[in-house]
């Protein structure tokens, strides 16, 4: 096991908790991000402009913390481009087949104790390390 | 209306925030996370336990009070709960894309603002793979049968 933190994850996941249950309360939707983004891709009318402005929010909340300090985007995995490129594509894929992603699946849906969220996380966290497990073997 | 888009934009703000302040936007830290058979970084851990009992203790209070949202019509709450294929298959191909780039959709949008090339890519790509699931996958998947 490394060195890790616990106080900046605890906080940054409590606001995480906090920003999906004000969505919850304001606008009556889960805060799946895969979801909400897709819709932009999809959907149209009011949906839409919901997805469209809280993506915006996501992204503006991005340049806030870039200007504040570079280290919250500090990028040392040593994935390329190829690598990252099939990444998405997978997510993509993964996200839409699936219904949700960490957020909509892995916060929102195990927060209001779903089975099938609860399945779908277990699933992706078992993945992902096997992939990760898989890579790095290779990668050394 | 005006109040539901500002709610939205606020909501998008403090989500990336707490994305942000958790170290998720970090690729290298999610792939430690799950580098379990190596150097394993436990970081996520609170930040997904911190995430679920709040979000967790929130809904209900939220649930118990209010019979609709403050800005809306209805809450809008998935119903199902049976387990399928789509569920799983689709939550595997997730999980190694998720392995893979150090990225879920959150950070990833969220690095956008970084200007980062790989989270553009990552962005690019899966509105790609979104496109591919929805039009041919699914389809295949459900056999024809697609939820709206």
């Amino acid at each position: 096991m490394t060195e890790f933190e616990v106080a900046m994850p605890l906080a940054g996941g409590i606001l995480i908790g906090i920003a999906a249950a004000m969505t919850l309360l304001f606008s009556g939707k889960i805060a799946g991000i895969s979801g909400i983004f897709g819709g932009i891709l999809f959907q149209q009318g009011t949906e839409r402009t919901w997805q469209t402005v809280f993506v915006a929010g996501l992204i503006a909340g991005g340049v806030l913390l870039y200007s504040i300090n570079t280290e919250y985007f500090e990028d040392s995995s040593g994935r390329g481009l190829v690598a990252v490129s099939i990444a998405g594509l997978l997510v993509g894929i993964g996200t839409r087949v699936g219904g949700g992603c960490t957020s909509g699946h892995g916060v929102c849906g195990i927060g209001r104790l779903s089975a099938r969220s609860l399945a779908a996380t277990v699933t992706f966290v078992v993945a992902g390390m096997a992939m990760v497990a898989i890579f790095q073997n290779i990668y050394n | 209306m005006v109040k539901s888009k500002i709610a939205a934009f606020i909501c998008g703000i403090l989500f990336s925030i707490g994305l942000g302040i958790s170290g998720m936007t970090q690729p290298q830290k999610v792939i430690g996370f799950l580098d379990v058979l190596g150097e394993w970084d436990p970081s996520l851990v609170f930040v997904m336990g911190g995430a679920v009992i709040s979000y967790l203790l929130l809904q209900l209070l939220i649930q118990r009070r209010f019979s609709k949202p403050m800005l809306g019509e209805r809450f809008q709450i998935p119903s199902r709960k049976d387990l399928d294929r789509s569920l799983i298959f689709g939550s595997l191909l997730f999980g190694m894309g998720w392995g893979l780039g150090g990225y879920c959709p959150g950070p990833a949008i969220t690095s956008l603002g970084s200007g980062s090339v790989n989270a553009v890519l990552f962005v690019v790509a899966m509105a790609m793979g979104m496109l591919l699931a929805d039009r041919v996958i699914s389809p295949i998947l459900t056999h024809k049968v697609l939820k709206s």
